[in-house]
């Protein structure tokens, strides 16, 4: 990480949220700092929060909901930004990818339409020029029929177009972070692979900094530059993707790693975490990962464990797991 | 919108036309009593000679589809038959008198479309106490049936405030309009509720949708979000029911026209039908069954103009 000030600074973030009766705890306790270019990778079960955690540096949680702790964009707090100010942070700064582009993309309008608005309604660039820097970015993720692909509608392209349609329309905003919300867990394998090259080809040309949220631990290593574990609402473990096989300190982590099914691997069956996963309003005291854990003491039960230096990166446990190696390269 | 699916709708308006005008025709002839006698549209007793240079004219005798072919063709060239009643073709009685009921139709259709929308927009965006206001007028407005609406009016603007006149249906332009704004607002009324109410849930649903998620995430501006997503997205159902309306305003033309005195269509199928003159009662609904159908037709390829997943037959 540079010294200079992050591009994202993600300091003790709390998101309540309003229900039927007051407000519960989405998302308990997350620490996040972005530098500028550099990509992390927040991974999480469903419910762990990763996706709140994505929105809310966008300001995009549901009406009522209540975001303490910090949140800078460049030193700006995100929270405290004007309507106007949003607006602008929205349209020129910070873009986002969605998971299901066939939901998150217009369809009754052209794709033409979709691509050229996020510069002419938002910016204010004439129509024309929009349109020259569309189909600029557009050939840059491998859409070479721009014009004709701008006149369709969005049900006549395939998921994968559709969701290189989502990217180049995020890329077409010149912003400094790219947030991907599982940019390609609605895409057939083959077609994940083209779209994530993509993503990485893009952000190296640009130098453009990426949150890449993602339940898929190997392929968060294989494009980020660092992996961040989300539990319940909490980040639970931080460390450089080069690490993650054998420096997890986390037992969550670990059991994560250790439930992948792999290839080769058939006699040993699949190993599932015991116990099921808790979403972030039904955290117990204590670390939130207890009840599941088989290395859990007293401590564990008691006291909410907060991130700090083990092994290669930082690990929010009372008693984690430091390897041999880990110590070495540490 | 592709020329496959204006085929079709083309082919299912001529084909609805058709059956109704066998109905039309048919319900004639299965009328108690000689139609000879109806058609001279009398109870006394008439003359024998009279019937039969009547049988003749309307080809009475003939087959039931050789009669009606001759009717329906009739029709077609602009020739509606003679009226014994007004002594007068028929062609030139529903041309004297189309102007006012389309001015009226026309008048409570835009009145259906601006309110309606308008009124199911403001609630649905602003929500709570606004919302709930709206919602109980509305449904209320919905239950009131035109002939009461006309008495209400009357009661109201002509009793206790003149505001507007409240009899026949003026000259010029603005005489029109001041002549037709209590009629038009009687047959709009609940058509105007009924818009409003599918307003309301069509633009709370596209509210919640995904893509405008997308929108507001990229920093286009609100107004913008609202008119290009969500008013967008929403316009099918509203001008599907919309549609429905304004040919349903045809049908209750009528009423509005004989509460208030106007001299139209509807108001001459009614006179028509006391006075037992069913070529003028024929030519008139078989009018309005092609009124209704067109504007069907009409509403149908906007809507899939505006939503091109309509035409390609609802599949995404």
């Amino acid at each position: 990480m540079s010294a200079a000030a992050p591009l994202l600074d993600i300091r003790g973030l709390r998101i309540d949220l309003p229900t039927g009766a007051g407000s519960a705890t989405a998302v308990h306790r997350v620490d996040l700092a972005l530098a500028a270019g550099e990509a992390a990778a927040l991974v999480g079960e469903s419910g762990s929060g990763k996706s709140l955690t994505a929105r809310s540096v966008l300001r995009l949680l549901p009406p009522g909901a209540e975001v303490h702790g910090e949140l800078r964009f460049a030193g700006e707090s995100v929270p405290g930004m004007s309507r106007t100010r949003l607006r602008e942070f929205r349209a020129g700064e910070v873009a986002m990818v969605f998971q299901d582009p066939r939901a998150h993309i217009n369809p009754a309008r052209s794709v033409g339409d979709f691509l050229v608005e996020g510069l002419t309604a938002a910016r204010g660039v004439p129509v024309r020029e929009a349109r020259r820097r569309v189909e600029a970015v557009l050939q840059e993720v491998g859409i070479p029929d721009a014009e004709r692909r701008m006149r369709q509608r969005p049900g006549e392209l395939s998921g994968g177009l559709l969701q290189r349609v989502m990217i180049a329309a995020a890329l077409a905003a010149e912003p400094k972070l790219l947030l991907a919300d599982e940019p390609t867990t609605a895409l057939d394998v083959t077609t994940q692979e083209e779209v994530m090259a993509i993503v990485t080809e893009a952000r190296e040309a640009r130098g453009l900094a990426m949150l890449f949220i993602t339940h898929d631990l190997e392929l968060a290593a294989a494009v980020c530059d660092r992996v961040v574990v989300m539990y319940a609402g909490s980040t639970v473990e931080e460390l450089p993707s080069g690490a993650l096989h054998h420096g997890a300190a986390h037992p969550y982590t670990r059991a994560l790693l250790a439930s992948r099914p792999s290839v080769g691997d058939t006699a040993s069956g699949l190993r599932a975490i015991a116990g099921r996963p808790l979403s972030g309003f039904e955290v117990p005291a204590g670390c939130s990962f207890a009840p599941r854990c088989p290395r859990a003491r007293d401590a564990c039960r008691t006291d909410t464990p907060l991130l700090r230096a083990a092994g290669t990166g930082t690990s929010a446990c009372h008693y984690p797991h430091i390897t041999e190696e880990a110590e070495q390269r540490a | 919108m592709t020329a496959s699916f204006l085929a079709t709708r083309l082919t299912m308006l001529v084909v609805t036309v058709l059956v109704a005008s066998l109905g039309i025709y048919g319900a004639f002839m299965l009328a108690p009593g000689d139609p000879a006698t109806l058609l001279v549209g009398g109870a006394r007793k008439p003359d024998p000679a009279v019937l039969d240079r009547i049988r003749a004219e309307y080809h009475l005798d003939d087959p039931f589809f050789a009669g009606w072919w001759h009717w329906f063709s009739g029709c077609l060239h602009g020739d509606f038959g003679r009226s014994l009643v007004y002594r007068d073709s028929v062609g030139h009685l529903i041309g004297e008198r189309a102007g006012d009921t389309f001015a009226l139709v026309a008048y409570a259709a835009v009145l259906v479309l601006v309110l309606g929308t308008a009124i199911g927009t403001v609630a649905a965006l602003r929500g709570g106490r606004t919302e709930a206001l709206l919602t109980a007028a509305t449904s209320g407005v919905m239950a009131v049936p035109t002939f009461i609406m006309s008495v209400l009016l009357i009661w109201v603007f002509a009793v206790e405030l003149p505001w507007f006149p409240v009899y026949g249906s003026g000259t010029g332009f603005g005489g029109t309009l001041s002549h037709l704004t209590l009629p038009a607002v009687a047959l709009a009324v609940s058509w105007v509720g009924y818009v409003a109410q599918v307003t309301r849930t069509s633009v709370r649903t596209e509210l919640r949708g995904e893509h405008v998620e997308t929108a507001r995430s990229r920093g286009v501006p609100e107004s913008v979000v609202i008119r290009r997503h969500v008013l967008r997205n929403a316009s099918g159902p509203i001008f599907a029911v919309s549609g429905v309306g304004i040919a349903g305003l045809i049908a209750t033309t009528a009423v509005a026209e004989q509460a208030f005195g106007i001299g139209g269509l509807g108001a001459l199928m009614i006179d028509a039908a006391l006075k037992q003159d069913l070529a003028v009662v024929q030519a008139v609904s078989l009018l309005f069954v092609v009124l209704f159908v067109a504007v069907n037709t009409v509403v149908d390829l906007v809507s899939a103009a505006l939503d091109p997943r309509t035409a390609q037959g609802g599949s995404r």
